[in-house]
């Protein structure tokens, strides 16, 4: 058999390492995903300024129209130009109470989520990071908090202390800070045993240097992925409550606590009064729905590798 | 084997211990005093200290906490204190009504899910599959009571074809119970399945893409063989434990859903009691339930415990 | 060679579509032919296509790729347009694949026998019985232990190697016309990679089948091959029969290949080394030192995987640390370091005593003793600047900041021979072979006196892992650093180190300079392991074969022992009664180094 040589390639060349894996390319939502961040964008604005922009304030009653003519009933009234939602169980316009609600139901779960991922993040990069006992103690009093439905753990809590704001906050923010916990511990015990944290060991680097210079850069952006996701239970957790009666109480305006307010308003058909319970539920929906979606999009570039969270 | 199986009851047992101690602590030792939260602030001295009497507040915490064990175990729950009737005898009857629906809707959702999980593996990035992976994102992203708002507006007041509201009162026959319930049923089973569906896609998928997979179609073999023989062995344990968990995860459903159709059930009562701080009635409610959802997720470890083969088939 | 070929491979071009990417060409054109009983190899280094277009064969692309044009034609059928049905009738059947891993391509839930009869059965091909039959036969040619009961056993139940073979049995057993093998031995240590080796290729030549053999080492491909393909970026440089590619390669990237193969240790042909007694005062002594994992108590652990070793190294010496996986010699480099204290015995550095664990000891110590671990990729912090990760030990240990420290970063970055303008790059956007040279120069940055190289090579391709020994070689010309060179690749070693220290099961069984290893007096298993590496030459696996060493030593597996020799179930020369229950000193042999054997040196010569 003859030698065959290719002839057209010079013989200057270099022959430089072959790259396995292309480079990587910027992230970029599809247009599903660029729709929902629209919605995030939009109800973060309503959630900031709803109050300035709600034609009324959450509390206030509607008794007469726009010319002065007084209600015979104002509750569950169909939309007009007056009250574009129509109005709830008691005659309050819904959708100035959605726009109040928005600021309530958005930020206790932002701050929440916010408490939970500082709690979160501070035991669990300590559990890896630190000894084995301090990871022992801190690992089985976190599955003790895992071994209730959140929702139980909600209604036992609340059973004793009652409800308010600063409880639930508090309230959802450690439940879930116990699921941040498990994540942030499970990264950092990923990112501990890399050789590049082995250097810094073998360097003689302090606990200081390798938390915040190996460790959480590293797990910065798959922790930020998981906000969204965490974002969402909280949102869902605390309409749950609000919806059981449980969570924000009235007169402050919530998504949840409006669904149950108007639940009766259900059995009147779309004809005014249902509308008072789908347009709170709907705002849920569409939030918690487009960050997921966004989330989804964003794993999809990763390589999936953050999909499966969400199951 | 056995020795992590065993080590992994033991873990439950504790867990259950500390699930109990747990909610005897943020009940009873917390919150100050329980004779004055459950007479009011109006209360006489007397008065106090007759229900700090009956209550057994005035003994030592430890031996309150043995009482409520010992009670708890004997089946003696109490008295509530809002309608004065024994807890035993509230939860007996509320027990079977939520035992009813969750079973109903494990024995539809668990075939269902399974085999849509399963459709949806098989044929990733098919139209099936993105209609499968889309519906249960939605469902899943949304609150349970969305989804059971939608169901009451579409079924019960659009089409009035069952009732919205599942007041049993306990001499119905089965059917008609079940017609009763078709919407919370059909809801939980919804909101269940959606979850069951994504994990069971998911575990599936992760056995596929491992190389014997790949293998296997290097071999020539069918592709159902593959999935029959090949995945579905080795995602036996994930599929156990993904059931498992999702009958755990029923127990939020419910709270939700009893309250939504005010069906007369455990859950429905506990939130009762949490409305009127019935504090003996949530604390037990409270066992149950998370008694369950422990040992759900027991048996899910366990499921994946037994199913590797390399603890079956030790060297 | 006048028959019709079995296989055809014709202007072949496979493309990768990355998400929301333009397609990139992986495979760009690729004509071969495969003739029957023919071996043809495919070798190129990572990225070259050669695993993409030997799967071509059994009409397969990986996840990501597809095909784009051109015909891979088996038996007169075009692989790429059957559809799923007619193609899984060819596989298995009529062409079948062994993967680099068998670990991973056993179904763990399954026994041996039912996966390797299994296509068999579906096809129909073969009953039950005549199957079972069949894989037995199998299983005596490719000599695997116990070959009545193996197929009874799980995947986890068996080792590596016995895996690999297993997984020959498991495409041979349908008798197929074409086997295409994906660097079958490439995971496997020396030692093991023979076995398989003789196991594949006895099969091969009984069976008659062809094959693809698809793998980066040229001197497997002597072995093996009887026609040879040249793979370079998806296109083919050269192509010939083996003799005409080894012995007279004419592409210019068939000579920098060979090159790069560093040539098999030759005793006669090493000059002595000078350095020898030149330095009186040590760099580092390692005395007696015993090391392990698990156990609540660092100094009493419960699996001990160092016993008792020592050696001493001069200023500006190397001394090569030599072994297969598992024997330690990662060890003995975290115990070196500090991160895993001794449970046992001394560690000097220049004459003074080191604590043995990292967290008590000096700054100036530390300095002076840096580690360079085995994957650069691993090793580098994805989040930091190369720029940064260079000069953050100047700013640890020197205190340098600032201007100066760039400029200073800038130096050590010209000593590892990479451009100014990585300062900003970050590791994820070089190559492996410069992420090397950033972990080399890591460890420069301290100003150490001594460095510990671990398998600094093994994860680079040949020519980058020749490149980065010669780079390694320069260095301690010019800075008097002292290396220990952990490797499991005896010709990388005895190339770059002057002394060995050979290491077996957690035991130092012989050490001397690389004239006194590589010439007799041999420890049992160093003789195996020097006739373990392939030589890149055609006939060489046979004639190994033939050594009685090597034949004892292939057929048993490593066991750790606590009493007697570790080598004992693999020696050719044991002697029943001591060997197995007397652990062998280490004694000065003839020649002035140190061999553990029961044997006096005489028996040792040869």
């Amino acid at each position: 058999m003859k030698n065959e040589l290719e002839k057209d390639v010079p013989e200057t060349d270099a022959y430089e390492e072959l790259h396995d894996v292309p480079a990587k390319s910027r992230l970029r939502l599809s247009w599903i995903g660029k729709f929902c961040l629209g919605i995030v964008i939009f109800w973060i604005i309503i959630a900031l300024f709803g109050s300035y922009l709600a034609p009324y304030h959450e509390a206030h009653f509607i008794e007469e129209d726009l010319t002065g003519n007084e209600f015979d009933d104002p509750s569950f009234m169909s939309p007009t130009r007056q009250v574009l939602l129509g109005t709830d169980y008691i005659g309050r316009d819904v959708l100035s109470r959605i726009m109040w609600g928005a600021r309530t139901t958005i930020g206790i779960s932002f701050v929440a989520t916010i408490l939970a991922y500082i709690v979160g993040i501070f035991l669990g990069v300590t559990a890896a990071v630190a000894g084995k006992w301090t990871d022992a103690i801190l690992s089985r009093s976190i599955e003790v908090v895992l071994s209730f439905p959140s929702i139980m753990l909600g209604l036992i809590t609340i059973a004793a202390f009652g409800s308010s704001i600063p409880i639930l906050i508090v309230l959802s923010g450690l439940i879930y800070a116990a699921s941040v916990f498990r994540i942030a511990r499970a990264l950092s015990l990923d990112i501990i045993v890399q050789d590049f944290v082995e250097v810094t060991r073998a360097r003689g680097e302090g606990l200081w240097w390798i938390i915040t210079r190996e460790v959480l850069p590293n797990i910065a952006m798959p922790l930020a992925t998981d906000f969204g996701i965490r974002l969402i239970f909280i949102i869902l957790f605390i309409s749950s409550l609000s919806f059981l009666g449980l969570g924000v109480q009235p007169p402050i305006s919530d998504w949840g606590s409006m669904v149950r307010e108007n639940l009766q308003g259900l059995a009147n058909g779309f004809s005014g009064g249902a509308i008072a319970t789908i347009a709170p539920a709907l705002a849920i929906a569409s939030l918690t729905i487009a960050i997921n979606i966004i989330i989804d999009d964003i794993s999809a570039h990763d390589g999936g590798s953050l999909s499966g969270k969400m199951v | 084997m056995w020795i992590m199986a065993a080590r992994r009851i033991l873990i439950g047992i504790f867990l259950i211990w500390a699930v109990s101690a747990f909610i005897f602590l943020i009940t009873q030792i917390l919150p100050g005093d329980a004779a004055e939260l459950i007479l009011g602030q109006t209360a006489t001295d007397a008065s106090l200290e007759a229900l700090r009497e009956k209550l057994g507040l005035n003994q030592a915490w430890y031996t309150q906490y043995l009482n409520w064990i010992y009670g708890l175990v004997t089946g003696d729950l109490g008295v509530s204190v809002a309608g004065g009737s024994t807890i035993a005898d509230l939860i007996k009857f509320r027990i079977g009504n939520t035992l009813f629906v969750g079973g109903i809707v494990a024995v539809i959702s668990i075939p269902l899910s399974l085999s849509l999980g399963l459709t949806a593996a098989m044929m990733p990035g098919s139209m099936i599959d993105r209609v499968i992976t889309a519906t249960t994102l939605g469902l899943i992203a949304v609150p349970d009571f969305f989804v059971a708002i939608f169901l009451i507006l579409i079924l019960a007041v659009g089409l009035g074809w069952f009732p919205s509201v599942s007041y049993l009162r306990g001499n119905e026959g089965f059917l008609k119970s079940l017609y009763v319930l078709t919407l919370p049923i059909f809801t939980l089973v919804l909101v269940v399945s959606a979850q069951m569906t994504r994990m069971t896609r998911a575990g599936i998928l992760n056995v596929m893409s491992s190389p014997y997979i790949e293998m296997a179609i290097l071999k020539g073999i069918p592709r159902r063989t593959i999935i029959l023989r090949h995945a579905l062995l080795n995602s036996i344990g994930p599929i156990i434990n993904v059931i498992a968990l999702n009958l755990a995860y029923l127990v939020s459903g419910v709270v939700i859903m009893e309250t939504i159709f005010a069906y007369p059930g455990l859950a429905k009562l506990m939130v009762d009691g949490v409305q009127t701080r019935d504090i003996p009635l949530v604390q037990a409610c409270g066992m149950i339930f998370c008694t369950t959802f422990v040992v759900l997720i027991l048996i899910a470890d366990l499921a994946t415990i037994v199913s590797n083969p390399r603890l079956r088939h030790p060297k | 060679m006048k028959a019709k070929p079995i296989f055809q491979c014709r202007d072949l071009k496979i493309e990768a579509r990355p998400w929301a990417q333009e397609p990139i060409e992986i495979v760009k054109g690729i004509s071969f032919n495969v003739f029957p009983g023919q071996v043809v190899a495919l070798i190129g280094e990572s990225g070259s296509g050669k695993t993409t277009i030997s799967l071509a064969a059994l009409g397969y692309t990986k996840p990501g790729l597809h095909f784009s044009s051109g015909e891979a034609i088996l038996l007169e059928k075009d692989m790429i347009n059957l559809d799923y049905e007619e193609k899984r009738l060819m596989r298995g059947e009529h062409v079948a694949y062994l993967a680099q891993s068998a670990a991973a391509t056993f179904n763990p839930s399954l026994t041996i026998g039912e996966q390797v009869i299994e296509s068999a059965l579906l096809h129909g091909a073969l009953s039950k019985e005549t199957a079972e039959k069949r894989a037995i036969e199998l299983y005596l040619a490719l000599e695997l232990p116990q070959p009545y009961m193996i197929g009874k056993l799980y995947p986890h139940q068996v080792s590596g190697g016995q895996l690999q073979r297993l997984m020959a049995a498991m495409a041979l057993v349908e008798k197929p016309s074409l086997l295409v093998l994906d660097e079958p031995t490439t995971a496997l240590d020396v030692t093991t990679q023979i076995e398989v080796l003789k196991a594949i290729k006895k099969v091969i030549r009984e069976e008659k089948s062809a094959a693809i053999y698809v793998t980066h080492d040229l001197s497997v491909v002597a072995q093996i091959a009887d026609h040879v393909v040249v793979l370079y970026d998806g296109v083919i440089k050269e192509q010939g029969t083996v003799e005409e590619i080894i012995n007279n390669p004419k592409h210019s990237y068939t000579n920098k290949l060979m090159a790069a193969v560093r040539p098999t240790p030759k005793a006669n042909l090493i000059e002595q080394s000078v350095l020898e007694s030149e330095h009186s005062n040590s760099a580092l002594v390692v005395k007696n030192i015993s090391a392990g994992y698990g156990g609540t108590n660092k100094r009493t652990p419960t699996k001990l995987v160092l016993h008792d070793v020592s050696f001493s190294l001069n200023h500006g010496e190397v001394v090569g640390i030599i072994g297969e996986s598992g024997c330690g010699k990662s060890t003995l480099a975290r115990v070196i370091s500090g991160l895993l204290p001794a449970s046992s015995g001394q560690i000097l550095l220049n004459e003074k005593e080191l604590h043995p664990s990292v967290k008590n000891r000096s700054l100036n110590e530390l300095q002076l003793v840096q580690f360079i671990f085995q994957m650069a990729d691993t090793a580098l912090n994805p989040r930091q600047t190369i720029g940064e990760i260079i000069g953050r030990p100047l700013t640890f240990y020197h205190g340098v900041k600032g201007k100066k420290r760039d400029e200073e970063v800038r130096e050590i970055m010209r000593l590892v021979e990479l451009p100014d303008a990585f300062m900003n790059r970050r590791p994820t956007e070089i190559s492996g072979g410069q992420k090397q040279r950033v972990n080399l120069a890591r460890g420069l940055a301290a100003k150490p006196t001594l460095l510990l190289c671990d398998e600094v090579t093994s994860a680079l391709d040949t020519i980058v892992g020749a490149n980065v020994i010669s780079l390694l070689k320069k260095l301690g010309e010019e800075t008097g650093i002292s290396f220990v060179f952990i490797s499991h690749d005896l010709s990388t070693v005895s190339s770059f180190a002057d002394k060995i220290v050979v290491l077996y099961a957690g035991r130092l069984v012989e050490q001397g300079t690389v004239q006194e290893i590589l010439s007799p007096p041999f420890h049992p298993y160093t003789k195996l392991l020097i006739n373990s590496v392939p030589e890149l030459r055609v006939g060489w696996l046979e004639e190994t074969l033939k050594k009685q060493s090597t034949e004892v030593g292939i057929s048993g597996t490593v066991e750790m022992t606590d009493v007697g020799c570790p080598f004992y179930n693999r020696c050719h020369i044991k002697i029943e009664g001591l060997c197995n229950t007397t652990s062998a000193p280490l004694t000065s042999s003839l020649s002035g180094h140190e061999i553990a054997c029961h044997h006096l040196d005489m028996a040792l010569l040869e």
